[in-house]
């Protein structure tokens, strides 16, 4: 048994940012600067006026317009298609990637391939929309085929690395001596893997997918350049508005959309912190 | 280095064997070998005649309590027990029978509900061996499972341990770092350091006639005393002989404390000492004592109410070990 190294002599004074002058004007313009604007927009979405600097009173009209909106239906719900479809793969994916990058002991290239997962964070968005644009339009010239199929692709794509990030998180966390205890008790390897990793490695997945969903639920650039005419999701479909007259119905929609991702992000929070 | 190196062992049928060795001595990586956790680079692993070296933990009829338990995360603990039976496709009815015969058997039958964290250290352990048990294995391994528990517990399920290889006749193999917890339960033990196995044999035989130094220094208390050996005898460098052997040459003289008695120094035969001071432990006291050639013994003698043990420091005595005490160990 290794020793114990003694504990290292106690600082009476150690360095604390907090004891810095300005410090609390720094942090309040921080916070006033990130959530100002977002304030606004969630008040001016109830505006009764139809104006986005002007107040007139309270009311729901802009979402009532939004939500009688055909084109924001739809797009609210290519949104949602696209978001459900290209989390659930790029999660089933990044789980089979986790699995193959922990479980294997280390082996050659393993760095290589942790960074080839990750890149997609690290690549500029507007490098994979051109990139995408141009492979997709010359799939689009071979085989006509014009659907949602492209977004989809592209969205599961780009989610990957997000989904990967809480489920090896996940697995590298957990206890390895639980499966030997399975095999032990005569449980084949897919046997122990359906019985006891899984049931473990099921909050990491859920966290995987939930943060797949957000990011694919908020994406403009890529799906900018991927999507055809009439496939617009709600992102898109909103950036398209600011070339028209701006009423707070955007507003509306746009706080929409953050009540939905701050519900998700919230699930994703609770779920990693409880630890398994 | 080797984590193992050489190691021949044959386990019988219905045994407690246990390995005992210091830490990183080979004696878990021994274990996990038979488990099938670690597959060693040459030899084999017999069970019952046949080959089983090459086969993953899920086919060989061996289960394992895990020192850490390694309880399944459910919040019930019956599938815990059930585990094994289930895998082996044994049908439902038989499967809860069973369950209910090992909550029984490990003496749980009232708490077999609770989440691990509830279940104190010493019910964990209890669910663990219940779990291992249940398949009924060939072998059950059991890897330091009581070094988590407090001392009096530990005892309590020593030989409760005991009590279920008796009651079950499964072969146990059982490691463990505490000499005392080898002594009290094994059938035979198998002493192991640096990968190697260095005695096997009964507790009496590891006790009492241990083949190196290691195994006599590292199982119980021992004193070493350099010594000659040439002509059939074996004398301390002060001349005296203490032993008749056949070996030659230097060599080492292991004696227990509590097998020498303390006898007036002018009786014919008897190793001279000075006392050099003493402690009374309550059952026994611990003598310091000095040898004439310089040499340090400690001996340890029972208590007798009223009377001190020991003769006041500075006295001269002499030493008598018992009939067999004065073993000799080949440098």
């Amino acid at each position: 048994m290794a020793e114990t190294p003694p504990p290292p002599p106690v600082r009476r004074r150690t360095f604390s940012a907090t004891t810095l002058p300005g410090f609390a004007a720094v942090a309040v313009t921080v916070f006033v600067a990130l959530y100002l604007p977002i304030a606004t927009l969630v008040v001016f979405s109830f505006n009764a006026a139809n104006s986005m600097s002007d107040w007139g009173g309270f009311s729901l009209r802009w979402y009532e317009a939004a939500w009688a909106n055909r084109a924001v239906q739809e797009a609210a719900g290519r949104s949602l298609l696209i978001a459900t479809i290209a989390s659930l793969a790029s999660t089933v994916l990044a789980t089979l990637a986790a699995l193959g990058t922990t479980r294997q002991g280390p082996f050659r290239g393993r760095m290589a391939i942790w960074g080839a997962i990750n890149t997609p964070l690290m690549v500029p968005e507007i490098v994979t929309g051109v990139a995408l644009l141009i492979l997709f339009g010359t799939v689009r010239a071979w085989t006509g085929y014009q659907g949602l199929g492209y977004l989809v692709l592209a969205h599961t794509a780009f989610c990957i690395p997000f989904a990967y990030l809480p489920i090896r998180a996940r697995l590298e966390r957990m206890d390895r001596l639980l499966e030997l205890a399975a095999a032990d008790l005569y449980a084949s390897p897919r046997r122990a893997f359906l019985r006891i990793t899984l049931p473990l490695l099921m909050p990491g997945v859920l966290a995987g997918a939930m943060l797949a969903f957000v990011i694919s639920l908020d994406d403009v650039i890529i799906t900018e350049f991927v999507k055809s005419a009439g496939q617009d999701t709600l992102p898109t479909y909103m950036l398209g508005q600011f070339r028209r007259t701006l009423t707070p119905e955007v507003n509306a929609i746009a706080t929409a959309l953050l009540g939905l991702t701050l519900v998700l992000l919230t699930a994703f929070f609770l779920i990693t912190r409880r630890r398994g | 280095m080797r984590a193992l190196d050489g190691v021949t062992l044959a386990i019988g049928r219905g045994e407690f064997f246990t390995l005992l060795g210091p830490s990183g001595c080979g004696k878990t990586t021994l274990l996990r070998c038979i488990a099938g956790f670690e597959t060693p680079d040459s030899g084999r692993i017999l069970l019952d005649g046949r080959d089983i070296t090459q086969d993953p933990p899920h086919r060989r009829r061996v289960n394992t309590v895990f020192q850490s338990y390694a309880l399944f995360p459910p919040s019930d603990r019956r599938p815990d027990i059930a585990f094994g039976l289930e895998m082996l496709g044994r049908p439902r009815a038989e499967v809860q029978e069973r369950v209910a015969r090992m909550l029984a058997l490990v003496q749980l039958e009232a708490l077999a509900d609770r989440r691990p964290e509830a279940l104190s250290g010493g019910q964990q352990q209890r669910v663990a061996l219940a779990r291992a048990l249940a398949p009924q294995p060939a072998v059950l391994l059991l890897d330091e499972p009581l070094s988590a528990l407090d001392r009096k517990l530990r005892r309590e399920m020593q030989s409760e341990l005991k009590r279920l290889q008796t009651e079950t006749g499964i072969t146990f193999v059982f490691v463990t770092h505490d000499q005392e917890e080898a002594l009290a339960m094994s059938d035979r033990v198998g002493v192991m350091a640096e990968g190697r196995l260095l005695q096997v044999g009964t507790p009496r035989d590891i006790y009492d006639r241990p083949a190196t130094r290691f195994v006599a220094d590292f199982i119980g208390e021992t004193n070493f005393l350099p010594a000659m050996a040439g002509d059939g005898l074996v004398r301390l460098r002060s001349g005296e002989v203490v032993a008749a052997s056949p070996l030659a040459g230097p060599v080492t003289v292991a004696i227990r404390p509590e097998q020498i008695r303390l006898v007036p120094a002018e009786e014919e035969g008897v190793l001279a000492a000075t006392l050099e001071g003493a402690t009374y432990l309550g059952t026994d006291s611990l003598l310091r004592l000095r040898l004439r050639d310089g040499s340090s013994v400690i001996a340890r003698l029972p208590s007798v109410p009223g009377t001190d043990a020991a003769p006041p420091p500075g006295s001269l005595v002499g030493l008598r070990p018992v009939p067999g005490a004065v073993q000799v160990l080949a440098e």
